[in-house]
């Protein structure tokens, strides 16, 4: 399969007044054309800043890409000027932001909202065909196009969010970076959403970064996993191969063991020990040896690698945990 | 069986609009146990906070009588009513916006104390934060901070502990753990738990995350626009949800189970309709692949089982 997004070894630090925050240290990730990759973590993990990173759209001054590279099809993303960049996002790689409430602008009807990205990206383009597209795109996020002449606070959450989906897909990009899109929307609502973006993903056949924090979603609607870590990937794999729990890192098995489910009966959850090791003064050796029960000796020395469990299936702990889902 | 702490009969909160009335709450009728917990699950809107504030009457009801002790607090004034109240606590949802941030720790929570005067006495006051604050996880050390300097967990910790510090009996918890992260909800769940173990409080847990509610409840209500659909034990309904909204909600959450990947889904269409002055009649009607002609006329919780009480008119027959 063809690689679409690779990136290798990423460091980026934000300063603030008093520390330098680690927000990724040594993050690598690979992106395979059309799959959809869930990307995992706690709040604070750094995912977020992987998919800003990706898009060069750090806040300036504050943070700092350090180290590394991100290539996205041979092109060299940390070295490309300001005029290749500003052709990458929306038309290669565009991003669907965590809240729709805020990522509209107010006093811009929808509809010009959405023909801005065609505008930027195809100056050449008809006013009439460009109309065309974008009365195709709301039909296809189920927004009537009669509503393009409304204004975002006209729009439910749910419908906002289409609005964002439809602006993010409307130059066709080959990458989708889905930060949290359905966080802050209801239940049946997230089902129509996720619904809704496997399926026009299929349609125009890119390839998605679904960034969340629910294990429940990377289940139902992704092809590999990579679970992130005091900016590390931790685990990465296929779906099946992390889900089945025969080998875990014992992060990710943690986290099995504290989410309710709908069909055990544990009178109680378990919940992993401690918080997240602090960004802006990281422990030497493994990151999760703080709140590790299987945490020896050499994890706080040296730092574990990669090891690959089964092809395919990656994990960064010198002793992965076996079949997950045993309580102590 | 154990003893009814509280009922509310026919509780009605309506607010007013230019255009008329939204109907936030509708005639709903609950019982809660001395020590059990009745989850209330529904989507944003649908009047599960309107609910829990009505019932402490932090929002005067419309109509309907809340009984708490076998006594109808409603009419109370003054002295009296603050007296009860005390039994009646709070946890709010967003523990970011919920602690006054020029308040340090200790502060926070020593604010009930001075204010229903439970505890009098400075010794005695401090003895009992330190004591509730040891119970809800938090040490000495954080006597002097201030909630910016915490983390969520931490924080919803201080909202909890304001709440537990009056030794109420019964605790309203607003969606306590939906700002958190997975593992720190996990701890928080716990803490809750063993509080009613070791004080056996009642809980009234508003979410609208049906693990979480299957994980802490003993009774489940399901709402939708004001108006209960759907309240059973939490086994039966897990069984036997009946109500097309409960199978669509059921359906829609995302298990961490492979073996639910691929199966059939209810997905809902449209969204949550305009709940000023709402139609005589079913309001999830709009969105019901079954609805009927019948589903026009209104249709009160009828009960179809022991313990399971559903208001849909297809069901009803159904099941009859």
């Amino acid at each position: 399969m063809e690689k679409l997004l690779e990136i290798n070894n990423l460091n980026v630090v934000y300063y603030t007044d008093e520390s330098v925050v680690h927000a990724l240290n040594d993050f690598s990730l690979e992106v395979m054309k059309g799959e959809t990759l869930g990307l995992v973590g706690e709040t604070g993990a750094g995912k977020t800043t992987m998919a800003l990173s990706t898009l060069r759209l750090l806040p300036e001054q504050v943070g700092k890409i350090t180290g590394g590279t991100i290539c996205y099809r041979g092109m060299d993303i940390l070295n490309a000027g300001k005029k290749q960049l500003r052709d990458l996002r929306g038309a290669e790689i565009s991003m669907i932001f965590q809240d729709p409430m805020t990522s509209l602008n107010p006093v811009m009807t929808v509809g010009d909202q959405i023909k801005e990205v065609l505008d930027l990206h195809f100056p050449d383009m008809q006013p009439r065909e460009k109309n065309q597209k974008v009365d195709d795109i709301l039909k296809l996020v189920g927004i009537a196009p009669e509503r393009k002449d409304q204004f975002p606070h006209q729009f439910s959450g749910g419908m906002k969010q289409r609005v964002v989906i439809a602006m993010a897909l409307i130059a066709e990009p080959k990458l989708l970076l889905a930060d949290e899109p359905t966080t802050a929307l209801d239940v049946t609502i997230q089902a129509q959403i996720l619904a809704l973006m496997k399926e026009l993903k299929e349609k125009f056949d890119s390839a998605m970064v679904l960034i969340t924090h629910d294990l429940g979603i990377v289940a139902e609607f992704c092809d590999r996993i990579a679970v992130i870590y005091a900016g590390t990937v931790i685990e990465s794999g296929t779906v099946e191969q992390v889900f089945s729990q025969t080998k875990n890192h014992p992060y990710t098995a943690g986290l099995f063991r504290c989410i309710p489910d709908l069909t055990t009966t544990a009178k109680r959850l378990t919940p992993i020990p401690g918080y997240m090791a602090d960004p802006s003064n990281l422990p030497e050796g493994c990151k999760f040896a703080e709140r590790c029960k299987n945490c020896q000796e050499r994890c706080r020395k040296e730092e574990p690698p990669m090891n690959e469990a089964e092809p395919g299936h990656f994990i960064k702990c010198f002793m992965p945990e076996k079949g997950g889902m045993t309580n102590e | 069986m154990s003893e009814v702490l509280l009922e509310t009969r026919n509780l009605k909160k309506y607010f007013p609009h230019k255009l008329g009335y939204v109907h936030a709450v509708d005639d709903v009728t609950l019982k809660i146990n001395i020590g059990e917990t009745l989850g209330v699950v529904g989507e944003s809107g649908c009047g599960k906070s309107t609910l829990g504030r009505t019932i402490l009457r932090l929002l005067e009801p419309t109509e309907g009588e809340v009984i708490y002790e076998g006594r109808n607090i409603l009419p109370l004034k003054g002295k009296e009513f603050r007296k009860i109240q005390t039994g009646m606590q709070m946890v709010f949802q967003d523990p970011y916006s919920s602690l006054n941030p020029r308040m340090s720790v200790y502060d926070l929570i020593a604010e009930p104390l001075k204010v229903c005067k439970t505890v009098t006495g400075k010794e005695a006051m401090a003895k009992k934060v330190q004591e509730t604050m040891e119970l809800c996880g938090l040490s000495e050390r954080h006597n002097n901070v201030y909630p910016h300097e915490m983390d969520g967990g931490r924080r919803q910790r201080v909202g909890l502990a304001r709440a537990l510090v009056l030794d109420p009996k019964f605790v309203v918890c607003d969606e306590p753990v939906s700002a958190l992260d997975v593992s720190i909800q996990a701890q928080i769940l716990n803490l809750l738990m063993d509080m009613q173990e070791s004080r056996n409080l009642a809980y009234m847990f508003i979410t609208h995350d049906l693990c979480v509610v299957r994980h802490i409840s003993s009774n489940i209500m399901v709402m939708y626009m004001g108006q209960v659909v759907e309240y059973a034990t939490k086994d039966e309904i897990f069984a036997h949800h009946v109500h097309p909204y409960t199978k669509a909600l059921m359906s829609a959450i995302p298990t961490a189970d492979l073996s639910r990947r691929n199966r059939e889904r209810h997905v809902l269409k449209g969204e949550v309709s305009n709940p000023i002055n709402p139609a005589p009649g079913c309001r999830f009607t709009p969105r019901c692949p079954y609805a009927g002609k019948k589903c026009q006329e209104p249709q009160p919780l009828t009960q179809i089982a022991p313990d399971h009480f559903v208001a849909c008119h297809e069901c009803v027959s159904f099941s009859s």
